[in-house]
């Protein structure tokens, strides 16, 4: 007679684990193993001595990678100072026209067709009613002249007019304590920015260059251009803004590049 | 003859290879930065020599790269001061020694007996190059940050003046490690030391150690 009688718990399963998800997923299981023994393999050291040094893209040094752009994505919103200004220049060092810049060649342009054009508003936002290029363009304007950085290393002095992001938001209502405003392009392009960079009083929703209408190639009919984040964080030819809370990466992002990009 | 005191103590050696491994991020990967907006037309570096595939993975490198340099960097540095490292090992550089011992450097005359005590010209191409490694953060800083620093990005003229600062950063760099690899190739008993820990600093001048005895307790 047994001593103690077996108990019934809460806790303990009344029956084992199902054993043919272990064996329909044997393959599953083994590759997970594989892929552990090779991350464990990896050193800092190996890795730079391999030649051709291909190695980024693998998976879990792509993991690490990324998450320390995550960290620095935080030193950077800590090192943000919103009322210092960017430098500004005077109109005879403007570059005219513009570089152009995107993911396509200028060939590949696809002007935006201003006939059905409206400028979208979504998100937390009170006032939600398209606006039309005509209202934008009765908006107060403000201009800067300054530096275009690239994240290649190029750069140049650009003469940028258009309403002031933060009097825009403020107008439609939109809620300024949210995290991050997302910027639609025609091209598919998404960029979404911190909500402090886009309050900065140098983020301006630009629809002039040197004092005339944007042309197609540099984001006709409005774009973002603001001087405390690189280039490819000013998306051209915008066609809706959404103002949020939860992240999401744009073009650039996801190929690699840092998220807040903050100059 | 008991002594706890080693040339190398096993702080500068983690601190030695830890920059090592950091150095050869930073300007592998810087290459490959460089080359996607080049500053000189002729020069693009060999896709064989750099880290990433594209300029963004190089780019995550260069800003993983750039913690472990700073971190170590600051650590090396106040322990180097703090210790007396730095008092008893670099200082004082007399430039007439410099150039004396320099000339004699190029005609393979100088000798390296006592591991313990370095000559003017290691002197200052040791302090020289932990300067640029300074300013090479300095001016990463301006280019990282060329608006919240742009005080710094002044002290370079301006961006573009800041790239090119950081580009001679490195090159001086490189031309140190070339020299600083192939002297401790030819001297083998300096590479044992900063991985063993070298001679035991109480050793007599004329009579070091060799690296194994020093290793041995």
């Amino acid at each position: 007679m047994p001593l103690r009688r077996p108990f019934t718990s809460l806790f303990r399963p009344q029956r084992g684990p199902d054993q043919t998800v272990l064996t329909e997923h044997r393959q599953l299981i083994e590759t997970i193993d594989r892929r552990k023994l090779l991350r464990g393999t990896l050193s800092l050291g190996a890795l730079t001595m391999l030649t051709g040094c291909n190695i980024s893209d693998r998976d879990a040094v792509q993991t690490i990678l990324r998450a320390v752009s995550g960290f620095n994505d935080g030193v950077q919103a800590l090192l943000f100072d919103p009322n210092k200004l960017a430098p500004t220049y005077p109109a005879s060092q403007v570059v005219k026209p513009p570089r152009f810049n995107a993911y396509y060649e200028i060939e590949d342009l696809k002007p935006v067709d201003i006939g059905g054009w409206t400028l979208e508003l979504s998100g937390l936002i009170a006032d939600k009613r398209p606006w039309s290029l005509e209202r934008i363009y009765a908006l107060p304007e403000q201009e800067e002249i300054i530096k275009h950085i690239c994240v290649e290393g190029w750069d140049y002095i650009g003469q940028w007019s258009g309403p002031n992001l933060r009097d825009f938001l403020t107008r439609v209502g939109a809620d300024l304590s949210a995290k991050y405003v997302v910027f639609h392009g025609n091209d598919d392009y998404m960029e979404s920015i911190d909500m402090p960079s886009a309050l900065h009083p140098q983020t301006i929703l630009a629809t002039k260059y040197a004092g005339e209408p944007i042309t197609d190639p540099f984001g006709f009919p409005l774009r973002l251009r603001t001087a405390v984040k690189l280039g490819f964080k000013n998306p051209k030819w915008i066609r809706a803004i959404e103002v949020t809370n939860s992240y999401s990466p744009g073009f650039w992002e996801k190929q690699g590049f840092n998220w807040f990009s903050g100059l | 003859m008991k002594s706890s005191k080693i040339m190398h103590p096993i702080a500068v050696r983690l601190m030695h290879w830890t920059n090592a491994v950091a150095m050869i991020l930073m300007i592998m990967s810087g290459w490959k930065i460089y080359n996607d907006e080049v500053l000189f037309g002729f020069l693009h570096f060999p896709e064989e020599i750099v880290l990433g595939i594209w300029a963004q993975h190089a780019l995550q490198w260069h800003f993983l790269g750039m913690w472990i340099l700073v971190l170590n960097g600051l650590a090396y540095l106040t322990y180097g001061i703090l210790s007396g490292r730095f008092r008893r090992l670099f200082f004082p550089i007399s430039p007439t020694e410099v150039v004396r011992e320099a000339v004699a450097a190029l005609r393979f005359r100088l000798k390296h007996a006592d591991l313990t005590h370095y000559n003017a010209v290691q002197k200052s191409l040791y302090v020289g190059v932990i300067l640029v490694v300074a300013l090479q953060a300095v001016s990463g800083l301006a280019i990282w940050k060329p608006v919240q620093f742009s005080f710094l990005v002044s002290l370079f003229y301006d961006f573009q003046g800041a790239r090119l600062a950081h580009f001679a950063g490195m090159t001086a760099i490189v031309l140190f490690v070339l020299v600083h690899v192939s002297l401790a190739i030819l001297v083998p008993r300096t590479l044992l030391g900063m991985l063993t820990g070298g001679p035991r600093l109480d050793a007599g001048r004329e009579t070091p150690m060799t690296p194994s005895q020093a290793s041995n307790p």
